[in-house]
């Protein structure tokens, strides 16, 4: 928590984002970087409100990979939130954590998949999951909400007790398609 | 800017830096920073980056979240924070009081034919300090980075950036070890973490 976000409510999140959040808890994961997105919002809140948690607002993605690589070489655990668009900002500093090792976890809410009015969310949510391949991080993914907590556990034991870089894919029918009125 | 006059040496200025680090962990950023810090001696606490550009500072201020009571310093170039400009916005709201980002400014990509940086007319200086790191300063004297390393080895009020303005000679390259695996298991090691 910290001074920027003094209205963070204390409350545990419901449903999916409830069960990511109860998994980082239990796995003690302490710093917790993100560019916003309105499917990570319960979790984002959460992670402000938890006092044994430093949510960290980038500017953008790229710069979680470096932080996220650096808090482990402090002793730290740490994640990244982001969705779809920010991935491809990450491409090349995933060469550190290619170059270092030590865990890399990262949950991506997905945009431009599934029923998605806005195109330019399109090829990031297309390019996604081989954007991830590229660069030598393992894919996860969970489609229906019973299938989130599996696939954070898994993408946590692989990240933090394998050493492994591990992104797990929340899909966009766990969130919904956003709905612009004009 | 590069109209300053009598700027410094490179090399002495992070010698002077490093000299009683204690227990500082320094991140470097790509080309010469790196190869300035190595030419110091090696170091068990010393991360070299040879890539992610753009990285430097950020992956410093992870390490300072998690070492709140060890000291960070980050030194890197102009180029390579210009790249990752946004993160002394994302320091300033963390505030960490133990991360000093040194930028040794030539105005001129180095390692890549000398070509000119934007600092020729933007100020980082300025920038960090617009970004709300209250303690931004741009440094042409030696003097100064006496002060600065007193800052950087110890616990500040909250972070500091330094802008420290040098000559554009090229120096002879003393190059580190390019292992990060090596790198990463010697810095946790000296921190009594587990190597993975």
């Amino acid at each position: 928590m910290n001074a920027a976000h003094p209205h963070a409510l204390h409350a545990s999140p419901a449903g999916w984002p409830g069960d990511i959040f109860s998994a980082l808890k239990t796995a003690r994961v302490r710093q917790v970087a993100y560019v916003p997105d309105g499917g990570h919002a319960e979790l984002i809140r959460a992670i402000h409100a938890d006092p044994a948690m430093i949510g960290i607002p980038l500017t953008t993605e790229e710069e979680g990979v470096a932080l996220v690589s650096g808090a482990w070489l402090g002793g730290d655990r740490a994640c990244l939130l982001m969705q779809s668009s920010g991935v491809g900002n990450c491409i090349n500093m995933l060469s550190l954590v290619r170059n270092m090792g030590g865990p890399f976890l990262t949950f991506v809410t997905m945009r431009g998949e599934w029923g998605e009015f806005n195109p330019w969310q399109v090829p990031m949510g297309t390019g996604t999951p081989d954007a991830f391949r590229l660069m030598g991080v393992h894919v996860l993914r969970a489609d229906r909400p019973e299938e989130v907590g599996p696939a954070t556990a898994a993408g946590i034991r692989m990240a933090y007790e394998g050493g492994s870089a591990v992104a797990v894919l929340l899909a966009q029918q766990l969130i919904g398609a956003k709905v612009f009125v004009k | 800017m590069s109209t300053a006059v009598n700027r410094l040496d490179r090399r002495a200025v992070v010698a002077r830096l490093l000299k009683d680090r204690g227990e500082a962990i320094v991140v470097t950023g790509l080309g010469s920073p790196t190869y300035d810090v190595a030419a110091c001696g090696d170091h068990d606490r010393n991360v070299y980056l040879w890539g992610a550009m753009g990285g430097c500072a950020v992956m410093a201020l992870g390490i300072a979240l998690a070492r709140p009571e060890t000291p960070v310093i980050a030194v890197t170039g102009d180029g390579e924070m210009l790249m990752g400009v946004g993160s002394f916005a994302t320091i300033a709201m963390q505030a960490p009081k133990n991360l000093t980002v040194v930028i040794l400014d030539n105005g001129l990509y180095g390692e890549t034919g000398g070509q000119a940086s934007h600092t020729v007319v933007a100020d980082l200086a300025g920038m960090a300090r617009a970004s709300g790191i209250a303690d931004a300063r741009a440094i042409d004297a030696m003097g100064d980075v006496e002060g600065l390393a007193t800052r950087a080895t110890a616990l500040g009020n909250g972070p500091c950036v330094a802008v420290v303005r040098i000559g554009q000679a090229e120096l002879e390259r003393v190059l580190p070890t390019r292992d990060g695996h090596a790198v990463r298991a010697r810095v946790r090691q000296s921190l009594g973490l587990s190597i993975d």
